[in-house]
């Protein structure tokens, strides 16, 4: 197991992962859709000549291939923007990979705000409804480096398909090595009765862990989950966060048709209805700006989330 | 098999063909028929394949991505005994392993899903490069339509099979001339097809689709090809073999029943000398 805690930037972590596969699993392959230097994934072909693949700006092809070679027993690792990897193959990775049940681990970079100054025809929100609709897909959105690692890991093992959405640029350290990770069971990083906090990615676990700040010094004990893994939900422990505090607000970096929020939400009417709210994008399309200005014009901030969970707690 | 044997082979996969749409009632006979020269020659003279063992890892592999020829590549392998010739009456029927388009989950002898026009061809792609990476001394055959070759994924797969120098992959094209709506060149022209797939830096050989002989010589001389992948076009007459079909241009999916099938098979014969 390797320590991230040096790394730099997420996509470090992605790498590290998918390098590390490679070196003991010769059936792992690695496709890129010309953004190769912008992940680093070239490192792959370096590593393990003849089996990196420059598939040019032609997405939808790169799917379809990663599929054939699935058919043939490799296991593909497939990489580009989260918009790309969703919205532009989703015919592809519907059938090719999902209908036609072949293994292809999918790399969407830049989830939502973190597309930062390539705007909004880069911003992917709507990608973790559209991998929903794709059955038997793991989902994983990992909020810091050694989870990052970790989770990829994890996902390759089960040997079902599975996308990942990971920011590339920048990072956090929140786990050192030794916590103990594991794919579809989300992270308590703050116990207290009074209100859920469910977050996912870093942008939303980062702010969220400084609600739990701002909710403290006002008497309000709150729960903060790192919901990294999407599908499959960790119900059991959803469940249980519900029962205790009674309330839940669900932060997403994503729109809220099909997202993690309405997820939960329909697990929870079923089994432990409480009172909830959401933050996530809405009906908005995302825009350019740097990440600060972004999360602001959206409220991805601490203060917006401390101020939704108080009012829940009313 | 000798040329003539062949022949007999390819009218027999037609008459099974026109059985299991009739027994149905209807089908996608035009798209069927106008690929049963290529299938027979694939599968009876060319293909390294066993039908006792369909999941042999290094066999040859073909994808049939325009897939709503499905009727007709499941004829060929009933007839090659990958399945019982009874499972041609389950066509399209509830819970039939032969659905109306190939489906690898479901039906032996199947090498990829085809369906959403375009993505066989992807795949098939990703196949031959595999064979390749796994230094198997295998080959990727697979089908397109002309319709289908107005999905931009076709091109973006052309692009990389040539860049990839894919010697191992042998694609062919049924220019039948016809799409759903109509005339092809009405719609969208694929007149200049040999050109294109030229200009993509394939090797490309234009031939009479219903010739086996013609066939024969052309996958001949693409295995010669080595530094790029194989276009064989083929001039094809959508629901070629099922006459009622061969004089309308409505023909891509056909309502008949059996005795119009029986009635067709005889026409067929006659016509044959048979």
């Amino acid at each position: 197991m390797k320590d991230t805690s040096k790394f730099a930037n997420m996509k470090d972590a992605v790498m590290a992962a998918i390098n590390e596969l490679g070196d003991t699993d010769e059936r792992v392959v690695m496709l890129d859709a010309d953004l190769a230097s912008c992940l680093g994934s070239a490192s792959f072909g370096e590593k393990h000549p003849g089996r990196f693949f420059d598939c040019g700006i032609a997405e939808a092809n790169m799917i379809g291939v990663a599929a054939g070679m699935s058919s043939m027993g490799l296991r593909p690792f497939t990489h580009t923007f989260g918009i790309f990897a969703s919205r532009r193959v989703f015919d592809q990775l519907f059938l090719s990979v999902g209908y036609a049940k072949q293994v292809v681990h999918m790399i969407g970079t830049d989830p939502g705000v973190t597309a930062q100054y390539n705007g909004g025809t880069h911003m992917p929100f709507e990608d973790i409804a559209l991998l929903r609709q794709v059955p038997g897909v793991t989902i994983i959105e990992p909020s810091d480096a050694q989870s990052c690692y970790e989770l990829i890991k994890q996902a390759y093992a089960l040997d079902k398909s599975s996308y990942t959405r990971a920011p590339r640029k920048g990072v956090a350290h929140r786990y050192p090595l030794g916590t103990k990770i594991e794919l579809g069971k989300g992270i308590e990083l703050a116990t207290g009765s009074d209100v859920a906090i469910i977050a996912t990615g870093s942008v939303m676990v980062g702010e969220g862990e400084k609600a739990v700040k701002i909710l403290k010094e006002k008497g309000i004990n709150a729960t903060l989950v790192d919901l990294h893994t999407i599908r499959p939900l960790d119900t059991e422990l959803l469940e249980n966060v519900a029962k205790r505090c009674g309330s839940m607000l669900v932060c997403e970096n994503a729109r809220y048709a099909g997202g993690v929020g309405e997820m939960i939400a329909t697990h929870l009417i079923q089994t432990v209805p409480v009172k909830m709210d959401f933050l996530n994008v809405g009906e908005r399309y995302g825009e350019v700006g740097n990440l600060e200005y972004l999360m602001g014009t959206f409220g991805f901030t601490a203060e917006n989330i401390a101020a939704k969970a108080e009012k829940l707690t009313k | 098999m000798e040329i003539n044997e062949l022949k007999q082979k390819a009218l027999q996969i037609r008459k099974l063909t026109i059985r299991e749409i009739g027994h149905f009632g209807s089908g996608h006979i035009g798209g069927s028929m106008s690929i049963v020269e290529m299938l027979t020659y694939l599968y009876y003279q060319e293909m390294r394949i066993d039908p006792k063992d369909p999941g042999k890892e290094d066999r040859d592999r073909f994808v049939c991505s325009k897939g709503h020829a499905g009727p007709a590549v499941y004829a060929t392998l009933a007839d090659k005994g990958y399945f019982p010739l009874e499972w041609l009456k389950t066509l399209n029927q509830g819970g039939t392993l032969l659905p109306s388009h190939c489906d690898m989950t479901k039906t032996p002898g199947i090498d990829f899903t085809g369906g959403s026009l375009g993505q066989g061809f992807s795949a098939a792609i990703g196949i031959a490069l595999g064979q390749k990476i796994k230094k198997q001394d295998a080959r990727t055959y697979v089908v397109i339509g002309d319709g289908e070759s107005q999905e931009g994924q076709i091109w973006e797969g052309a692009e990389t099979a040539a860049q990839w120098k894919l010697g191992n992959l042998t694609a062919f094209t049924d220019l039948n001339k016809l799409q759903l709506d109509g005339p092809t060149a009405d719609i969208v022209s694929m007149e200049n097809i040999c050109t294109r797939w030229l200009g993509f830096g394939w090797y490309v050989q234009r031939i009479d689709g219903h010739d086996i002989a013609a066939i024969a010589r052309a996958v001949e001389n693409a295995k010669k090809v080595t530094d790029r992948p194989s276009m064989i076009v083929m001039d094809t007459q959508k629901s070629h073999g099922f006459i009622p079909g061969e004089t309308t241009v409505n023909n891509h999916s056909m309502a008949f029943d059996e005795n119009v099938a029986e009635e067709a098979i005889k026409a067929l014969l006659e016509r044959e000398g048979e």
